[in-house]
């Protein structure tokens, strides 16, 4: 993974440093809080309902085990013991006082970590396929160019201050891990027929208030244009994007209003000017970024298979943990293994101190001492070896991590909600946490399949709700929670906004409705390989309708 | 009827300023504007201690008194004073003197 050089360590001190003399001077009254508002937020400090929050950025998701230790440490000593995984791959601590942030800053510089660019209308944390340099079905690693991305965009003058906050996610595979198309500019890194590497690059996606799919706009742009591409992009955006109502200030709304086809061709006028400029990108340069990704020595290991064997004869919740939480590698004798942060009834996103330091040592000891944030809000060991699976999940059974519902229904994505957040309307940890529960049975949850389902507390939709096969948006009715469910949402390379469905149900309410959507579709799919998303798709949501609202509509 | 909040600066502290006219970390002791005067009069506090640097985010938010317990009337306000619903081991709710 990346190593920060001298510059890196001067900048990230540096900072430190400065953010520190800026709490000192606000502590001591030198400076008022509509002055100190920016300057935390650059930082990653938020406000929120019971305390502050900081927000830590995880570049592209990637982190080593000093880093994870590091994480476990802070969220012991600083906070209360536990952290919360984001869908930006970053973590969040919900309770840190605003006197300690230099220290945890200052620990966090140490591992080379930072806080920096996680809040304000800057460009944030690079994402990234979180099966990055693993998956089998990649063409090239993705994470070189996000590294590329943040080392450019990191305090860059001209992109300091834009319009409203900027969201760049890069995967290297046709299949899309990383939601490309939900975020202001998606790359997709490919090759051309000629075998050269480049991006189809997507701009205007995101969710919100307003959910808008990105469009393509140039199918194949070459590495080397990459940051002469994307400030072409940045620039047309800063010039024409509104900056009178913060509703209306992503780029989503810029390129939808413009239209596609006028974007693209202010976009392509104004790299005109740059394309062959200092942006350019030395070939020997990203060669050079792209060492520090280079993939472990995997080493032949092929006893896996017969391990494997034995240990499935030996244990049916190891088998099922098998099929369901681990991928497939590019290298036979190995596999990346999903660690589910969404055990039944827990938190989704939230581990223990104690948890990410044991995480921390099996990835030293078992994955080359790599592990990866998903936007799923889940933890990866991408490089284990197959022999070594059973140890792995010995290991997450003992700190009660080994829950196999990767990609099922309790595999939930949702926000901190009203439990937290400022600015949320509605709860949503509990009704992810009621979900959870009513689908306890393993056997139950495969038998459904593949279902996505994701909850935001407001219309900000950080719990990705547009995009869930099954969302849910948590909205204040007459002082009351109310639940908007959606079906029919994507989040890959055939993205789709989900369809509300109806009139939207009290706290008490809304597990019964997931459980009538999900009997519905049980009841109409074809068989067992027709997963949910997919039979929505063939049969639209009169069905889910029908059992959601049916009785009432015919008694009304 | 309402009562003022605000967080506190030094470690973000949900806090209401009670009728000793200390900023409190518990909602129960707040003090109760009953008319626009006391409305008033209230935001000129909130806003003499966010000029002080005591306290940052200062709302004035509504209440009821409930068998003689002060309770906001929304959720998010009551959250404020007790901790998040999924965790009664974190916040005020998790405290000996919310007990």
């Amino acid at each position: 993974m990346y190593r920060y050089d001298e510059f890196d360590h001067d900048f990230v001190k540096a900072r430190v440093a400065e953010f520190t003399d800026q709490v000192d001077r606000r502590l001591a009254g030198e400076i008022t809080e509509d002055q100190f508002r920016p300057l935390r937020l650059m930082n990653g400090v938020y406000l929120q309902l019971h305390a502050y929050m900081l927000r830590v950025a995880v570049p592209y998701g990637t982190l080593n085990s000093k880093q994870l230790r590091m994480l476990g440490h802070i969220a012991r000593k600083y906070d209360k013991g536990y952290g919360h995984f984001t869908t930006r791959q970053n973590i969040q601590y919900n309770w840190p006082a605003l006197s300690d942030v230099p220290a945890i800053l200052a620990d966090l510089a140490s591992v080379e970590m930072h806080a920096i660019q996680t809040s304000g209308n800057c460009i944030r944390n690079v994402t990234a396929d979180h099966f990055a340099g693993a998956a089998a079905d990649e063409v090239a690693d993705p994470r070189p160019y996000a590294e590329i991305l943040r080392q450019w965009s990191s305090v860059h003058p001209e992109f300091s201050y834009l319009p409203r906050k900027f969201k760049i996610a890069v995967t290297g595979a046709e299949r899309d891990r990383a939601a490309i198309q939900t975020h202001d500019i998606g790359l997709h890194l490919k090759k051309n027929e000629a075998g050269e590497l480049g991006f189809a690059v997507y701009v205007g996606g995101g969710q919100g208030r307003t959910p808008l799919i990105a469009k393509k706009i140039r199918d194949f742009l070459p590495e080397e244009d990459l940051l002469s591409y994307c400030t072409a992009i940045l620039r047309v955006y800063n010039l024409h994007g509104r900056r009178d109502n913060k509703y209306k200030a992503r780029i989503k709304i810029l390129v939808h209003e413009t239209g596609t086809e006028e974007f693209a061709r202010q976009v392509e006028t104004e790299w005109a000017e740059l394309k062959d400029s200092q942006l350019t990108l030395p070939e020997a340069d990203i060669r050079a970024i792209e060492a520090y990704f280079a993939p472990p020595a995997l080493t032949a290991r092929p006893e896996g298979d017969e391990a494997i064997r034995l240990a499935r004869l030996d244990s049916k919740s190891f088998s099922e943990w098998l099929d369901q939480n681990v991928t497939t590698h590019r290298h036979p004798d190995y596999a990346a293994v999903t660690i589910s942060l969404k055990g039944i009834g827990e938190v989704p996103g939230d581990a223990s101190d104690s948890q990410m330091e044991a995480v921390a040592d099996l990835a030293e000891k078992y994955a080359f001492d790599e592990i990866r944030v998903s936007h799923e809000q889940n933890l990866i060991l991408p490089h284990v070896a197959r022999a070594d699976l059973k140890a792995v999940y010995d290991a997450l059974v003992e700190i009660e991590l080994a829950t196999a519902n990767s990609g099922l229904i309790s595999d939930i994505i949702a926000c901190p909600g009203l439990d937290y957040c400022a600015l949320a309307n509605a709860r949503s940890i509990i009704v992810a946490q009621n979900i959870s529960k009513r689908f306890a049975s393993l056997e139950r949850q495969r038998d459904i399949g593949e279902l996505k389902l994701k909850i935001s507390g407001c219309i900000n939709a950080c719990g990705h709700h547009h995009v869930g096969h099954i969302g849910i948006l948590g909205v204040e009715k007459k002082g009351a929670e109310l639940y908007q469910v959606t079906l029919g949402g994507s989040g890959d390379e055939n993205t789709s906004v989900g369809d509300i469905i109806g009139r939207g149900f009290g706290p008490e309410e809304i597990t019964d409705a997931i459980e009538t959507v999900v009997q519905t579709y049980l009841a109409l799919r074809v068989d067992r390989s027709e997963k949910f998303l997919d039979a929505y798709r063939r049969v639209g949501p009169a069905p889910f309708k029908e059992a959601l609202y049916g009785g009432e509509a015919k008694a009304a | 009827m309402k009562i003022l909040t605000a967080n506190r600066l030094t470690d973000g502290e949900a806090v209401w300023y009670s009728t000793d006219h200390s900023w409190a970390e518990i909602i129960d002791r707040a003090e109760l504007a009953q008319d626009k005067a006391a409305e008033a009069a209230l935001e000129a506090v909130g806003k003499a201690a966010y000029d002080d640097n005591l306290v940052v985010d200062v709302n004035l938010v509504d209440v009821e008194v409930i068998e003689g317990a002060i309770v906001p009337n929304r959720l998010r306000e009551r959250i404020r004073a007790s901790g998040p619903t999924n965790r009664n081991d974190l916040g005020k709710q998790a405290r000996p003197q919310a007990a």
